[in-house]
């Protein structure tokens, strides 16, 4: 190589630097996450899932006789829920640990950008692929619907409300996972998410354990749990949607708000603690 | 106005299990950089110079005391935009390739889109990675993703440019090739500031350095006047020089080394180099070379931060 002096991208200069928006870097981290996780085939192994559910779909409809249909959206929408969450975890984790641990972030924050749009950014890229993921998903799901029904129904729309909600869980959990991955080592990430996702999931039935338990500590334990925790349980429709049971507008919105506001809480939280982190 | 600038900057890191304790890595430094000068910062592996980089880039905070980059304080986001960095022993997205993460650095920088790519080709060029640019960096050996770090370090045309050891991983070619990078950087009037062990590099390319130390300043100073050349010592080579020669020369000479068919002598005084030079033509032995022996940043190093140091993975003291 050769440093030829005076050539014309050293005379360039400032002048070609335009004002960079916040949007602008925290969209150009999200792009990179995304790509990271493109690039480590993890979408690709969703896409052999969905011709999976294509064929288990196919099958099932010629061994289950009446409940076919009830089974196909239990099983789909479940394996969509589950496929998401093991994803947004796994890679939630590692999105902030691992650029620590391989020192990438070094070079990250050398830059003019903010440790409040790394986490931003990092938390949009790991969304964005949930959200293609999830279409890539839903996808598969419709064919196999298609092929049960023999074309899709009236109803078959609906059950997008479920995916909506099961996208609203997904969003939740990368924000704890990233708030966690800011706080300590990838394991006990995982371990602490997937604990408040199971939790989250049956906080209902907590709170009621301890409103029947007639203990006045334990009541304000479990009622503390459930107004802290991420209520998973009201983002669950994936029954009432198999039994065609309509899903009521009014609990769209309120879910949406709630998912903004936590997903809200959770940044801010991961933001302060980054902020304060030291990279030794 | 001071390239950079650093008052009482101190980092205490909490050690053991349960991080009560306290380890010094940096204590109390004052460093004053000008612009456009190339400044060393030399010490033995441990000595704060990578804190000293981290604390400039809010990489980890100080503990007491503070710094300044093109006058504006630390945590004054902005002054980014006019420096580069390249991390000691880097690593970079390895999934991406050369191009890519010049591109992705440029935009973080808010580079315009045509700007950048004739910047990212011409870059890969000055570094010899036009070949591969395609190539995913996790395929590149460590030379090469030291070559595009300093692509990416430069990628917004910076002001001043911090590189943390850069030629960690470079063969002699490599080398040679970040020694001229950093002269040219010099002519255009850029501020180069850059860590390093290797006690030559910082000889043929400094202004000034500082010598750090368990994170104290040792000094710090012009090289000229840190190697003051003045003469320590003449050497005298001589060709097959008789046993008898070597007894007679032996009051006059500090150190007297065979190599092969030459005896190297270190003269010590120069009023004794007549007498040496006389008895040698005395014997018929050939005089093969007289040369001045000039102080080395290697004996500065060895005095002010002493025998114990270990510099380029060789204790000085062996040397």
């Amino acid at each position: 190589m050769r440093w030829s002096v005076g050539s014309a991208w050293l005379t360039a200069s400032h002048e070609q630097l335009v004002t960079v928006l916040p949007m602008h870097r925290i969209a150009t981290i999200a792009l990179g996450a995304f790509k990271e996780s493109v690039r480590e085939r993890v979408l690709y192994n969703l896409i052999v899932f969905a011709f999976l559910m294509i064929a288990a779909a196919i099958l099932l409809g010629s061994i289950s006789v009446g409940v076919e249909e009830f089974i196909l959206v239990n099983f789909g929408l479940g394996a969509i829920a589950v496929f998401g969450l093991l994803m947004a975890i796994f890679i939630g984790i590692g999105l902030v640990s691992k650029e620590i641990e391989r020192r990438t972030i070094y070079n990250i924050l050398a830059k003019p950008v903010s440790r409040a749009e790394f986490i931003l950014g990092k938390y949009a890229g790991l969304l964005l692929t949930l959200i293609i993921n999830t279409a890539i998903m839903t996808a598969g799901f419709y064919v196999a619907l298609a092929i049960v029904h023999k074309g899709l129904i009236g109803a078959d729309i609906s059950l997008l409300v479920a995916i909506y909600f099961i996208l609203l869980q997904l969003a939740i959990v990368i924000g704890i996972a990233i708030l966690f991955s800011c706080l300590s080592s990838p394991v006990l990430s995982a371990v602490l998410t997937f604990s408040v996702f199971i939790i989250g999931n049956v906080s209902g039935e907590i709170r009621r354990f301890g409103e029947l338990s007639h203990s006045p500590v334990l009541e304000k334990v479990t009622s503390f749990l459930y107004y802290v925790l991420p209520n998973f349980g009201n983002l669950n429709v994936i029954t009432d949607v198999a039994h065609q049971v309509a899903v009521p507008g009014f609990l769209i919105v309120a879910n949406t708000c709630y998912a903004l506001l936590y997903i809200a809480v959770l940044a801010s939280a991961a933001v302060l603690i980054f902020e304060r982190r030291e990279f030794r | 106005m001071l390239a950079i600038e650093t008052v009482k900057l101190t980092k205490d890191y909490k050690v053991g299990f349960f991080q009560t304790r306290s380890r010094r890595a940096l204590d109390s430094l004052d460093l004053r950089v000008e612009a456009g000068e190339v400044f060393g910062l030399l010490g033995p592996n441990g000595a704060g110079k990578t804190t000293t980089l981290k604390l400039l880039f809010r990489l980890v905070f100080p503990t007491s005391g503070s710094a300044r980059i093109l006058g504006r304080e630390l945590d004054d986001r902005s002054v980014h935009q006019r420096v580069g960095y390249l991390p000691e022993n880097p690593y970079f997205y390895d999934h991406l390739t050369a191009e890519e993460l010049l591109n992705y650095t440029g935009r973080l920088f808010g580079i315009e889109k045509h700007a950048l790519r004739g910047r990212v080709n011409q870059l890969l060029e000055k570094v010899g990675l036009s070949e591969p640019r395609h190539v995913a960096l996790r395929k590149f050996s460590k030379g090469m993703v030291q070559r595009v770090g300093i692509a990416q370090a430069l990628i917004n045309d910076p002001d001043v440019v911090f590189l943390d050891e850069p030629m960690s991983g470079l063969d002699p070619l490599g080398r040679r090739e970040v020694r001229d990078l950093v002269l040219q950087l010099k002519a255009e009037g850029k501020t180069v500031f850059f860590s390093t062990h290797i006690l030559s590099d910082a000889e043929t390319l400094c202004d000034r350095v500082a010598i750090l130390n368990r994170g104290k300043l040792e000094g710090c100073g012009e090289l000229r006047e840190i190697l003051r050349l003045g003469v320590s010592a003449t050497e005298l080579v001589l060709e097959n020089p008789s046993e008898q020669l070597l007894d007679e020369l032996r009051p006059y000479v500090i150190s007297m080394v065979r190599t092969g068919d030459r005896v190297r002598l270190e003269i010590r005084e120069e009023s004794d180099i007549p007498v040496a030079l006389e008895l040698a033509l005395r014997h018929k032995i050939r005089v093969a070379s007289l040369n001045p022996v000039k102080k080395s940043l290697e004996d500065y190093f060895l005095a002010h931060v002493g025998a114990n140091a270990v510099v380029g993975g060789q204790r000085l003291a062996n040397r």
